[in-house]
């Protein structure tokens, strides 16, 4: 599957929707809702904003994408799959007893993993050091992480970004998942989210703000990032893209609605949710066929 | 010890372009000749340990090698869940140097002591840790870290600690240095506080009982022919460690020893208690305070060898 947006765009995404929705209900597991809210993102990174593809993903000069909201992780490997560099089998094992594939990424088995997420803020310091060594080897290639809105309470989130802007590393991108919600609350609640990007900004850091199920606009964001810094043409500012999500987008009775943070669907709710998306359930993904008849 | 660690990397990453050192905030004019031989191999991370500890991960997975240098509570304890999920678990070449181990920055206050360090870092999967006794050692161990496929953690003290070696030792992780012979009592120390262990042994000697002393520089692995050797051989082995008992060499010997009840040996375990030192005060002061001189632990040694069971 290949794509350039904005036309095709919205197909892949809702394939990667209906697949997230799947897993969540095969696997039984949680932080459905994430991955919903960054499913544009991603297609966008994948499907024509980052160069990764199965021929170039074991280049030392690739694009580099982290997932730092590494609960995400049925996203990131749907979106994996469906770029071609995985199986669908692969996928189909997710959370399985022996899997390569745990609910948050694990290390150096597969190919476009680039880090082991899951704890969150770890992401940002691992991208900017990855960016740092390929400086030193010499070797072009953009970084992009995604971090979540509730993840940027996390203090090592801003001991990088300060490494970072004062290290001038424009080859290197975040992309704030700003869906407005964490686990248990809204994350204005709890830590003040209304200046992110002016966050970014005081930082050192160019900001924008966009809607980030605009797939198009995210690429667009993504290409403007050089993939060497070194010219004095190219900006030298690292770049935060701060993309406004809808936590559980795509599916109606999901969206905005936290419950989905951790709730499972059901046999029906996949149902539901594939008229949504127009889209039908892979088959090669059931698991549970006879409890999803229950 | 630093000054010795801050020479032989820069030889080392003179020969070896992977070398990258990042430092948070220290030894700055320690390593100008470091960044003399190798520009834009070494980076200040500044006041940010968390983040300098996921950036030598980063460095790694780009092939490079990345040593990391601050005050050890800040290059442990401070970055504990990045040396975990960001190091460890994809197994990463990584380095973790801490300087002013134990009580040796002691006037400071307990915020820069460090008498977990041990008990954490080698609680981790795959971590290997190395506590050098002198500059010697120090010198000698790095070669063989740089070589080490895995992470490191590397104790360091701060400077002037006593030479225990005249030459350069042949240095292997894992196999601990024998520093004096002897078959009744067996003393293994990890880290400079070996020094203690020498007088105290001379102390033995002048009592009438033999001492051996071993530098017990890798903590883990530990050098289990030794232990089994010594545990056969001595009626008592002590460890001996500038840390706490729980968790460190002491913690982790007893472990080894709890699973094998036919060794001969009995264990004594010198070390830190469970508390802070609270009182300002010297590192001989400190260590005074937690019976840590030469007198008290040979004192502690005979009384343990004279409540010894007659043999039969």
């Amino acid at each position: 599957m290949t794509a350039s947006p904005p036309d095709d765009c919205c197909q892949i995404a809702a394939r990667l929707r209906m697949d997230v929705v799947q897993l969540s209900h095969e696997a039984r597991t949680p932080h459905l809702a994430s991955c919903l809210s960054c499913i544009d993102i991603l297609t966008a990174v994948y499907f024509g904003g980052l160069e990764i593809d199965a021929d170039t993903i074991h280049e030392p000069d690739r694009d580099l994408f982290i997932l730092s909201k590494g609960h995400a992780a049925t996203a990131l490997y749907a979106a994996l799959t469906r770029r071609g560099l995985w199986s669908l089998e692969t996928l189909a094992s997710y959370n399985t007893d022996g899997s390569l594939l745990p609910e948050h990424p694990s290390p150096g088995k597969l190919p476009g993993i680039e880090a082991a997420t899951g704890s969150l803020g770890h992401g940002l310091p691992i991208a900017l050091g990855r960016q740092l060594a390929r400086r030193i080897q010499g070797t072009p290639g953009r970084a992009v992480v995604l971090l979540s809105d509730g993840e940027c309470q996390e203090g090592s989130v801003w001991e990088a970004a300060m490494v970072a802007a004062a290290q001038r590393m424009g080859t290197l991108a975040v992309i704030v998942d700003a869906n407005a919600w964490q686990a248990t609350a809204r994350t204005a609640e709890l830590a003040d989210n209304t200046t992110l990007v002016g966050k970014w900004r005081a930082f050192g850091w160019r900001a924008v703000e966009i809607d980030g199920h605009d797939c198009a606009a995210v690429a667009d964001a993504l290409r403007a990032v050089p993939r060497d810094c070194q010219l004095a043409a190219h900006p030298q500012q690292p770049l935060a893209i701060v993309a406004h999500t809808v936590k559980g987008k795509g599916v109606s009775f999901m969206e905005d609605d936290n419950n989905w943070h951790y709730r499972v669907p059901t046999a029906n709710e996949v149902l539901l949710a594939a008229t949504e998306l127009g889209v039908t359930p892979d088959p090669l993904l059931a698991r549970h066929a006879v409890e999803a008849a229950s | 010890m630093r000054n010795a660690f801050a020479a032989t990397l820069t030889e080392l990453a003179t020969a070896d372009e992977r070398v990258v050192l990042l430092s948070g905030d220290i030894g700055n004019r320690l390593f100008d000749p470091y960044k003399q031989a190798c520009p834009g191999r070494f980076l200040n991370c500044g006041v940010a340990e968390a983040n300098m500890t996921g950036m030598a991960a980063g460095m790694a997975m780009e092939g490079l090698r990345p040593f990391t240098y601050t005050i050890t509570p800040f290059a442990t304890l401070r970055a504990m869940e990045q040396i975990r999920d960001d190091i460890c678990y994809p197994r990463l070449p990584v380095v973790i140097v801490g300087t002013g181990s134990g009580l040796s920055y002691a006037s400071l206050g307990p915020t820069h002591h460090s008498c977990e360090d041990i008990a954490m870092l080698r609680s981790l999967p795959g971590m290997t840790v190395v506590c050098p006794a002198d500059r010697a050692e120090v010198t000698a161990a790095l070669p063989e870290i740089l070589a080490h496929d895995g992470p490191v953690y590397l104790r360091l003290g701060k400077k002037g600690e006593p030479d225990i070696h005249e030459a350069l030792p042949a240095f292997e992780i894992g196999k601990s240095i024998t520093l004096r012979p002897g078959h009744e009592i067996c003393i293994v120390a990890a880290g400079p506080i070996v020094t203690l262990g020498l007088d105290a042994a001379a102390i033995l000697a002048d009592a009438g009982i033999s001492c051996r002393v071993e530098s017990f520089h890798t903590v883990k692995p530990l050098d289990t022919a030794c232990l089994g050797e010594v545990f056969q051989q001595c009626q008592i082995v002590a460890t001996l460690e500038e840390h706490s008992t729980i968790g460190g060499l002491g913690g982790a010997v007893a472990e080894w020893r709890a699973e094998r009840p036919r060794l001969r040996g009995q264990l004594e375990r010198f070390g830190t208690d469970d508390r802070f030192f609270t009182q300002a005060g010297s590192q001989a002061f400190l260590r005074e305070a937690a019976g840590l001189t030469a007198e008290a632990i040979a004192h502690r040694l005979l009384a343990a060898h004279t409540l010894l069971p007659e043999p039969c």
